[in-house]
């Protein structure tokens, strides 16, 4: 096997030109992919790590039939303190579950006393917020409190609602609400920061503290819109919420219905949708190689078996056997490829590697937003674009390698 | 018993709708150790000759023996084989694989034909660069060197592998005159030290003169035609 690999080497160094530009187009291809998936797998990561770190958290549990009114925020479909009770329990007991936020969302009109507007709010518990959003406090600017998200009295608000409001850190405001009776109540805050907006639901919402929202909505018995949870590794997020709906199924209603439901993150950001279209953007590249390398490496082995038909007939006759000519050039298409996908993954792991320290930064939709990339890219990753190339290098070279094989050396020999 | 006998062997070609006989009702035989030559002009049916005898092509009728085995039987792989263990090849073109060198090009036998270790493969491929006198070329690439140079080489791989016959078709065809008396001279004496027989095509008359057996054949059969002091082949 070694002497037909040694030769097939040789073989390629025939028509250097020819061998070198298909090595590189081939490389080039592979270069490609690597890079492709290498951001695009950083960029996926960033944002959804903002998404989920910051707003969503990796799981959220609503009263069944909430998520599809979820842009009305409405008020009559909370979850009541003793359920709530009873999903607390349950998720006390489940193992992966790392944090809990309950949240009170509603909406409410704005005032600074000289300009009335519509917001976006969510109740939370400073401290389990932040256990379950982690990067929530990174978004706050001009923060009253850089320790603490807020405090009682206090309210957070989205970046450009504070912009077109002229309202700043320190101000007070005053938010009305109706609550699910048709109640209205107003209160005063004093603002305490302000959120920078983020792609996605959620992402211009501002914030007050949980007792506030409870006392703004005269709930007598306070009532949770949902519930963040985090889940103990980003990679158990779908075990987690297999175990919860699991757990939650029996939790019934009066009707028998049950009375929770449970996404992922990925099932509340539409972001999710440009991650299928990543992904599908990679398989497109993969495609796009395997082609590049089929053509290529069949062209080339078809016109070095057409150059050398006279040579083939020669070795024929001294005899070789059919078989050993057609590993000859199937070796050589796959030395061809061989050397070429290892050129091309040495180019394109050193520019992710030039990439990480020089550092790739990218704008991202309307939010304003800079996300610092540090493309990576996984092994198995690297492994399996090399192989495709081996794997379709060796097919191309079938066809030839078997045309050269049936070669007649009677006739091979005659050939001008 | 003779090492080649053709037996009443003829071979026609199909061209489309047409048949083309290019053997027609050949006999003879070549004794073991001879240095013999098919002889005549073009289109007289020498490299079919050769091509039958070297199991490349198989006869219409008749039977072609080398060595003990009807060569008309065998089969594709069964040929190459064959091929590979008791002919050597000698081609007008030389045909030496330019990306090997002088040594890499007659160790090719050994090494992709006959699978023998790198032990017997290395003492072999000298011996034979020694007798062709081509030991100070062994590193040098075919276009390195001259026509006659590289017909020494093809002649030191057509024996490296010690086969009972060499066949050559018209191996002086594209030197010079003093290179081809050279390279059948060479020939002969690799004939005489390894003891293989050769046969060659030719139309030369200057080669011929060479030959210790001629074959004349004219329009694809075997004719009289001896030259004085040759042994003559008969129809």
């Amino acid at each position: 096997m070694l002497k037909v690999i040694r030769l097939a080497l040789k073989n390629l160094t025939r028509y250097k030109r020819r061998t070198l530009l298909t090595g590189l187009l081939i490389a080039f291809g592979v270069v490609a992919v690597i890079l492709f998936v290498g951001l695009s797998g950083s960029f996926t990561r960033v944002v959804v790590g903002q998404i989920t770190d910051s707003v969503l958290s990796h799981l959220q549990v609503h009263r069944k039939g909430y998520v599809a009114s979820i842009d009305n925020l409405p008020l009559d479909r909370m979850i009541p303190p003793q359920a709530f009770q009873r999903l607390e329990a349950v998720l006390a007991q489940t193992p992966g579950v790392a944090a809990v936020s309950p949240r009170i969302k509603f909406a409410a009109m704005l005032s600074n006393y000289v300009q009335t507007t519509g917001a976006r709010l969510n109740g939370i518990d400073p401290a389990k917020e932040q256990a379950v959003a982690p990067l929530l406090a990174s978004r706050v600017k001009n923060a009253a409190h850089p320790d603490t998200l807020l405090r009682p009295g206090e309210v957070l608000l989205p970046e450009l609602l504070a912009k077109g409001m002229n309202v700043k850190t320190g101000d007070t405001v005053v938010l009305v609400a109706t609550n699910k009776e048709g109640s209205v109540n107003g209160m005063t805050f004093k603002v305490a920061g302000v959120v920078e907006s983020l792609m996605g639901p959620g992402g211009r919402d501002g914030y007050l503290h949980i007792k506030d929202a409870a006392t703004l909505l005269r709930m007598t018995t306070p009532e949770i819109s949902e519930v963040a949870v985090r889940a103990q590794s980003f990679e158990g997020v779908e075990k987690l919420a297999k175990a919860l709906r699991a757990a939650l199924l029996p939790i019934k209603n009066k009707t028998g219905q049950p009375l929770f439901e449970l996404h992922t993150w990925d099932q509340l950001t539409p972001f999710h949708n440009v991650v299928r279209m990543i992904n599908i953007m990679i398989l497109g590249i993969k495609i796009i190689l395997i082609a590049v390398v089929l053509i290529s490496v069949l062209n080339v082995m078809m016109m070095s078996v057409y150059e050398r038909v006279r040579e083939i007939g020669a070795l024929a006759a001294m005899g070789t056997s059919p078989g050993r000519i057609r590993g000859l050039f199937v070796a050589e298409g796959f030395c061809l490829g061989l050397v070429s996908s290892l050129a091309g993954a040495a180019i394109g792991l050193g520019a992710l590697m030039v990439m990480n320290l020089t550092g790739v930064e990218v704008h991202f939709g309307m939010a304003n937003q800079i996300f610092a990339l540090t493309p990576t890219i996984a092994p198995l990753e690297v492994v399996s674009a090399c192989l495709i190339v081996l794997a379709v290098s060796v097919l191309a070279s079938l066809q030839p390698a078997a045309k050269a094989a049936r070669l007649e050396p009677v006739e091979a020999l005659r050939h001008v | 018993m003779a090492l080649v006998s053709l037996e009443n062997v003829g071979k026609t070609y199909r061209m489309d709708e047409v048949e083309v006989p290019a053997l027609s009702g050949v006999s003879l035989a070549i004794e073991e150790g001879s240095f013999a030559a098919l002889v005549g002009p073009s289109g007289s049916g020498k490299t079919t000759a050769l091509n039958l005898i070297g199991c490349l092509d198989r006869p219409s009728t008749g039977r072609v023996t080398v060595a003990g085995q009807d060569v008309s039987l065998l089969g594709r792989r069964q040929g190459a084989a064959f091929r590979g263990q008791k002919l050597g090849f000698v081609f007008q073109e030389f045909n030496l694989l330019p990306v090997l060198t002088v040594a890499e090009n007659v160790e090719y036998p050994l090494l992709m034909i006959r699978d023998l270790p790198k032990a017997r493969r290395g003492p072999a491929v000298a011996r034979v660069l020694e007798a062709v006198g081509m030991s100070d070329q062994a590193a040098k690439y075919p276009a390195q060197l001259s026509g006659g140079q590289k017909q020494r080489v093809a002649v030191a791989r057509a024996l490296v592998g010690e086969p009972a016959l060499v066949l050559a078709d018209e191996p002086t065809a594209n030197l010079d005159g003093a290179t081809a008396q050279r390279v059948i001279e060479l020939m002969k004496r690799m004939r005489d030290e390894f003891g293989t027989t050769f046969v060659f095509s030719t139309h030369d008359p200057r080669i011929m003169d060479q030959a210790e057996v001629l074959f004349h054949l004219q329009d694809g059969r075997l004719v009289d035609g001896a030259r004085a002091g040759k042994e003559v082949a008969h129809a």
